[in-house]
C-alpha cells in the first residue's frame, strides 16, 4: 500500500483551460487527475444534446483531450477520473476507445458509473413514497413534473474506488459530486474504510480545494491579484495526500500561479453553506476544524480535519423548462453617457409597454456604472461610457422574441452616440431551472461497467 | 478608527441556487476579532439593503480567521432564471469589501 499519491486537479468546469490537464501529466510527476464538468445546470444542456443524437450527452471537448494524453497516461500510469460522462457516461467511454484506438493504444481499460440518471424512474420512485419534493421550497415535484429535463443523483467516490479496484485506467460518472472524483483515489490507496470519518473529510476538503482548478492556485485570487506570477501559464493545483490523511496542496514547479495558505483558503469558503456541516455522500465534513500551514513555496499542508458519519441519503439535482430570457446590450459614450443610456432605458420600456408584451421581470443594468454593486457603487457623474443592458423573461416565447426587436431600432430612435450592437437581434434561450431534492441512498444502486480495448 | 474592509480583508463569493455565499477572509490574525465583532450579519444584511431579499446568515471560521456569509434570495432566481450581469454573484465579495467600519480599537495594517 502506497504512502503518499500526487493527485492533479485538470478541470474545473465545462470549458474550462484546455491547456492545463496537457500541462498536469507532462510538467512533473502525478499518479492521477481528476476532471470535473458538471455544473447544476450543465445535466440539462446534456440531455437536449443526447435527445437530439443518442450518441451525444457527454463533455465533447473529453473524448479530444485524452486524445491529447492518452498515450502518455498508460506509459506513465497516470489514471484519470472525471464526470465527464453527463448524462451519457457509456458513450462518452466508446468515442475514447474509439479515438484511443486509432492512436494505436493497445491496452486501456475504462470504468464507467451509470445509475445516477433517474429522469425515467421519477413516477417509480413517487409510488415509493419518495417524493422528490425541493428541499428548499419543500414544493410538491408535482408542479414541474411535465416540464422535467433531467434528474441525476449525486454519487460520491465508491462507485469510483470500485472502478479503481476493477484496474481501469480511467473513470468516466455521470453525476458524481466534484469532491468524490478526488477522494477516491485516497480511499483506494490507502485502504480507507467507511467509518474513517476524519479521513474521509480530509479527502473531501482536498477535492473541495481541487475542484475548480485554477482558483486555488491564483485565479480569481482577491487578496493580491497583482502578485500572481505568469498568470498565463498558470498552473492548476494538485494534492499530495499521505494515508494518515493530512494533505499538501502544491502545483507543478514550473507554472505560473501561487498556492499560499491566502490562495487556499479563498478556495476553501467558496461556495459553502454551513461550515460545520458540508454534507458529501461520502462524510460529513467540518470546515472548522481544518488547519492550514505554510509548508514551502507554493506548498501549503492542511491537517487536523475532523469528518461525521455521511447522512443516509443521495442528493438529486433535477432540472425543468421555466420560460425563457434573452439580453440586448448597447454601449453609449461621453458626454452625457448615463444618462443617454437611462432615457434609452426609458424609451424601450415604453415602447415595450405600447407592444402589450408581457414579462416576468424585465431588468435593466448600467454595465459600467452600477451593474455589480448596485446602489454601493461610487458615484461617478461623468462615465466615459456606459453599456445599458436589459434583460426580460417570461413563460411566453414570442414576448421574448418580439423584445429582441426593440433593441436595435433605438440605434436610429434613441439617444446619440450609441454602439456595440453587433450579432443581430437577440434570441430567447430556455430558462432552465434547478430543483433540489434527497433520496435514500437505499432506492438507487450505482453500478460500473468495464469497457476495454484489449 | 474608520477602516474599509478591502485594506483588512480578502474574500470570494458565489452561488448556491440563488442564494450567495461571501467568504471574508482577515489578512492577519489579529484583524479576526474585529471583523467577527463588527461586521456581523444584520450590519450586512443593512449594507446590502434592498439586493438582499431574503435573510442574511453568518458562520464563522476562527480557523481560516474567516466568516461565511449566506445572502439568501440575492441573485435574481439565480441560475439561468437571473435577468442580472453578475448572476452568480461573483462580485459580490467586492462589494461587501468596500464597506467601511468605525471600530473602537487601534489596528495597523
Amino acid at each position: 500500500m502506497k504512502e503518499t499519491i500526487r493527485i492533479a486537479s485538470g478541470q474545473g468546469f465545462w470549458g474550462d483551460l484546455l491547456t492545463a490537464p496537457v500541462d498536469q501529466v507532462t510538467k512533473g510527476p502525478v499518479d492521477y487527475m481528476m476532471m470535473d464538468y458538471l455544473a447544476e445546470v450543465t445535466m440539462s444542456i446534456m440531455q437536449k444534446q443526447r435527445r437530439k443524437d443518442p450518441r451525444l450527452g457527454y463533455a465533447k471537448d473529453l473524448v479530444e483531450l485524452t486524445e491529447q494524453i492518452i498515450p502518455l497516461c498508460v506509459e506513465k500510469k497516470i489514471r484519470l477520473i472525471t464526470n465527464g460522462g453527463g448524462v451519457n457516461p457509456v458513450a462518452c467511454a466508446e468515442a475514447i476507445l474509439g479515438a484511443a484506438k486509432e492512436l494505436g493504444v493497445q491496452k486501456l481499460k475504462i470504468g464507467i458509473v451509470v445509475g445516477d440518471d433517474i429522469l425515467d424512474r421519477i413516477d417509480d420512485l413517487r409510488k415509493q413514497g419518495i417524493d422528490l419534493k425541493n428541499m428548499e421550497s419543500g414544493r410538491s415535484v408535482e408542479t414541474v413534473r411535465e416540464r422535467l429535463q433531467s434528474a441525476n443523483v449525486y454519487f460520491g467516490a465508491w462507485p469510483i474506488v470500485e472502478a479503481l479496484k476493477q484496474g481501469a485506467q480511467m473513470v468516466i460518472t455521470g453525476r458524481t459530486t466534484d469532491t468524490g472524483l478526488t477522494l477516491a483515489p485516497m480511499i483506494y490507496e490507502f485502504g480507507w474504510k467507511e467509518g474513517d470519518w476524519d479521513k474521509l473529510a480530509a479527502g473531501t476538503v482536498a477535492g473541495h480545494i481541487l475542484e475548480c482548478g485554477g482558483q486555488a492556485s491564483g485565479g480569481n485570487f482577491s487578496a493580491d491579484w497583482k502578485a500572481v506570477p505568469d498568470m498565463a501559464h498558470i498552473g492548476f493545483p494538485i494534492a499530495e495526500a499521505y494515508a494518515n490523511g493530512e494533505i499538501i496542496i502544491t502545483k507543478h514547479e514550473n507554472t505560473g500561479g501561487l498556492i499560499t495558505m491566502q490562495s487556499v483558503k479563498e478556495q476553501l469558503v467558496y461556495e459553502i453553506g454551513d461550515p460545520r456541516k458540508y454534507i458529501t455522500p461520502d462524510c460529513v465534513a467540518d470546515f472548522t476544524t481544518i488547519q492550514l500551514e505554510h509548508a514551502g513555496k507554493d506548498r501549503v499542508k492542511v491537517s487536523g480535519v475532523k469528518g461525521k458519519p455521511a447522512t443516509e441519503f443521495f442528493k438529486v439535482s433535477m432540472s425543468f423548462l421555466d420560460g425563457y430570457t434573452t439580453f440586448g446590450t448597447l454601449t453609449y459614450s461621453w458626454p452625457d453617457a448615463l444618462e443617454k443610456a437611462k432615457k434609452a432605458d426609458e424609451v424601450l420600456r415604453t415602447r415595450i409597454k405600447n407592444l402589450g408584451l408581457e414579462f416576468e421581470e424585465i431588468r435593466s443594468e448600467f454595465v459600467g456604472y452600477n451593474s455589480s454593486h448596485g446602489h454601493l457603487a461610487a458615484n461617478a457623474k461623468d462615465v466615459n461610457e456606459v453599456a445599458l443592458r436589459v434583460g426580460v423573461r417570461s413563460q411566453d416565447y414570442d414576448s421574448v422574441e418580439r423584445f429582441g426587436k426593440e433593441i436595435a431600432p433605438l440605434i436610429l430612435t434613441g439617444p446619440p452616440s450609441v454602439t456595440g450592437f453587433a450579432g443581430g437581434r437577440p434570441k430567447p434561450s430556455e430558462v432552465i431551472s434547478y430543483w433540489p431534492a434527497l433520496i435514500p441512498k437505499s432506492a438507487v444502486k450505482p453500478e460500473v461497467i468495464i469497457k476495454e480495448i484489449s | 478608527m474608520k477602516v474599509r474592509l478591502l485594506d483588512i480583508c480578502h474574500g470570494r463569493s458565489g452561488d448556491k441556487g440563488d442564494t450567495a455565499n461571501i467568504g471574508l477572509i482577515a489578512r492577519k490574525k489579529e484583524f479576526y476579532p474585529i471583523i467577527e465583532k463588527y461586521v456581523t450579519a444584520q450590519v450586512v444584511g443593512e449594507y446590502f439593503g434592498q439586493m438582499v431579499l431574503g435573510k442574511v446568515e453568518r458562520y464563522e471560521l476562527p480557523n481560516l480567521w474567516a466568516l461565511n456569509f449566506l445572502l439568501h434570495n440575492a441573485l435574481g432566481g439565480g441560475g439561468t432564471k437571473s435577468l442580472k450581469n453578475d448572476a452568480q454573484g461573483k462580485t459580490l465579495a467586492a462589494a461587501l469589501l468596500r464597506m467601511q467600519i468605525d471600530i473602537k480599537e487601534k489596528i495597523e495594517y
